[in-house]
């Protein structure tokens, strides 16, 4: 049974009280801003001793800087989901899995830093037109950037409110030209050794990749994803460019995306492959389906003081009005 | 030992002993208990467990290698109760900050998540071990007898360690290190107990 939650997004049910005013979000935002740069500028004092003399120059390249620091020109969207309070720009930061940065959540926002997020190019390949590279600022130009708030829900049972930039993924994908025998999409996350040295701290096998139905990638709310809190993304978060799909558990969204490939068939994805009982290919949000070894009906919210955590979580984390239809007919036990 | 030795390194102990639970305090007050301080107190705490159960399992394999740290055995009873102290604290955050105290989730879980059943029978393992830990217990149920309930230790540690493993996400491999010490100290048993029963034969 899907459950249909008009005012899933408007934020009708959530109190008052915890609804961040706009201005106190600006003024976050100021405060957030103006204490990274001072953190950028001492992370590049620091780094500038274990750089070669080639990199040097371009660490001090005004567009560079841009980028390390760089606040982005956005537009509204209506997809933005009203009337959450923000998880803070500290707990987003430092909270989080990328275990190719070290298994621990706190240990991407300190290994990360080397993550080399210039130049960057994405390679599309597979049943297209024509497979080509596209370089990272013609993907931050492809499309007016859009503030989107979602909620984030980890198959771990914990969740945040996140206001990410990007805009839709279809608008890239139609880019990308496509054939018609395309079904799904793929997507391959950045996988170096030398970089990702903290790869062996689990046995996967590098690189992550995920996938999605094409239905699902060409969703609007199916978020190509470039920034956070009005900023360029941090490393930590899936730098430069990722994926962010509110209505699946969070591993679903591949962070710093280095290939997407179009194919017939269903690629095979990274946690599906290591436990195909814990995690499903779709992973869409549902609490009635439980992880067999934890409960999926309630969520912690990250940032809350303990005893207001707890809350249950929502069909489609509550974004059914936009994607229960992709389901219909469909088994959400069996296809978890 | 002087006895004025002992208590120093009685006092040095217990203050190792409650490192975690300080740093615990510490960041509790002055939030730096990360993003998610429910489960930095839980897994902590559990560690802390873990590891001081192991270090009180080194202390025999140690005395049988190197005859004059004998004196060790003075701390194992310090370092168990640490570890069961741990391991309670270990459950109430799970009763306190996961469930809520609501008796129907703990049912729940204990029964349905194969992890949180391992976990709570390897502290309920260690509830006679710590109450038995007196003086007095060890002469009312005499050496021997008491030797064999201690045993139980043995399956606690196996039981936390599997809890451990079954938390962690498929692939993770946090728990390893700790398991292979674990593994090591298991496997020194026996191969101690040959090399003695060889020297007394030796000597026969």
């Amino acid at each position: 049974m899907l459950l249909r939650k008009p005012n899933a997004l408007d934020g009708s049910d959530i109190p008052s009280s915890e609804i961040t005013p706009r201005k106190d979000y600006e003024a976050f935002l100021q405060e957030q801003r103006s204490r990274r740069r001072f953190l950028t500028g001492a992370a590049a004092t620091a780094g500038v001793a274990a750089l070669g003399a080639h990199s040097v120059g371009s660490l001090f390249a005004p567009e560079q800087t841009v980028h390390a620091a760089g606040k982005l020109q956005t537009v509204p969207s209506p997809l933005t989901t009203h009337g959450e309070q923000l998880t803070s720009y500290q707990d987003v930061t430092t909270f989080n899995n990328f275990y190719e940065f070290g298994v621990d959540k706190s240990a991407p926002a300190h290994n990360a830093a080397g993550l080399p997020t210039r130049p960057w190019s994405v390679h599309v390949t597979g049943l297209v037109q024509k497979e080509k590279t596209i370089d990272i600022d013609s993907i931050l130009k492809l499309h007016a950037l859009e503030d989107r708030t979602y909620r984030h829900r980890c198959v771990e049972a914990w969740s945040m409110v996140i206001p990410w930039v990007g805009y839709s993924l279809s608008e890239l994908i139609r880019a990308c030209q496509p054939l018609s025998t395309a079904k799904y999409v793929q997507f391959y996350s950045y996988f170096d050794k030398k970089v990702d040295k903290w790869w062996s701290e689990s046995y996967i096998d590098w690189p992550y990749s995920e996938g999605l139905r094409m239905d699902e990638a060409m969703n609007p709310l199916t978020l190509l994803t470039v920034g956070l809190y009005g900023d360029v993304l941090p490393n930590q978060n899936g730098a430069p460019v990722r994926i962010v799909l509110p209505w699946k558990y969070g591993f679903k969204s591949a962070k710093s995306i280095v290939a997407i490939k179009f194919l017939a068939n269903q690629p095979p994805t990274t946690w599906n492959d290591m436990a195909p009982n814990e995690y499903g290919f779709y992973a869409n949000v549902n609490p009635n389906v439980d992880h067999p070894r934890w409960s999926q009906k309630t969520e912690r919210r990250i940032g809350l003081p303990f005893y207001a955590q707890r809350r249950n979580t929502l069909m489609f984390n509550g974004y059914g009005d936009f994607v229960a239809s992709m389901y219909n007919g469909m088994d959400l036990r069996r296809n978890f | 030992m002087k006895k004025s030795t002992l208590i120093l390194l009685k006092t040095l102990v217990w203050a190792a002993c409650l490192i975690p639970a300080a740093r615990l305090a510490y960041g509790a007050v002055t939030n730096q208990l990360g993003a998610d301080p429910t489960r930095t107190i839980t897994f902590m705490s559990g560690l802390a467990a873990l590891r001081l159960l192991v270090i009180s399992l080194a202390i025999t394999p140690a005395r049988q290698l190197f005859p004059r740290l004998s004196w060790l055995i003075r701390f194992r009873r310090l370092l168990g109760l640490f570890a069961f102290f741990y391991a309670s604290l270990h459950l109430m955050a799970y009763v306190g900050l996961y469930s809520y105290f609501d008796p129907g989730t703990m049912v729940h879980d204990i029964l349905k998540r194969r992890f949180i059943t391992v976990g709570i029978l390897s502290w309920l393992l260690l509830v006679p071990l710590a109450i038995t830990s007196t003086t007095g217990w060890i002469r009312r149920l005499g050496g021997r007898r008491w030797n064999q309930l201690h045993k139980l230790v043995y399956l606690s540690v196996c039981l936390g360690l599997l809890h451990y493993w079954w938390q962690v996400k498929t692939g993770v491999l946090a728990p390893l290190d700790i398991t292979l010490v674990m593994a090591l100290l298991f496997l020194a048993r026996p191969v101690l107990a040959w090399r003695r029963r060889r020297a007394a034969q030796q000597r026969a």
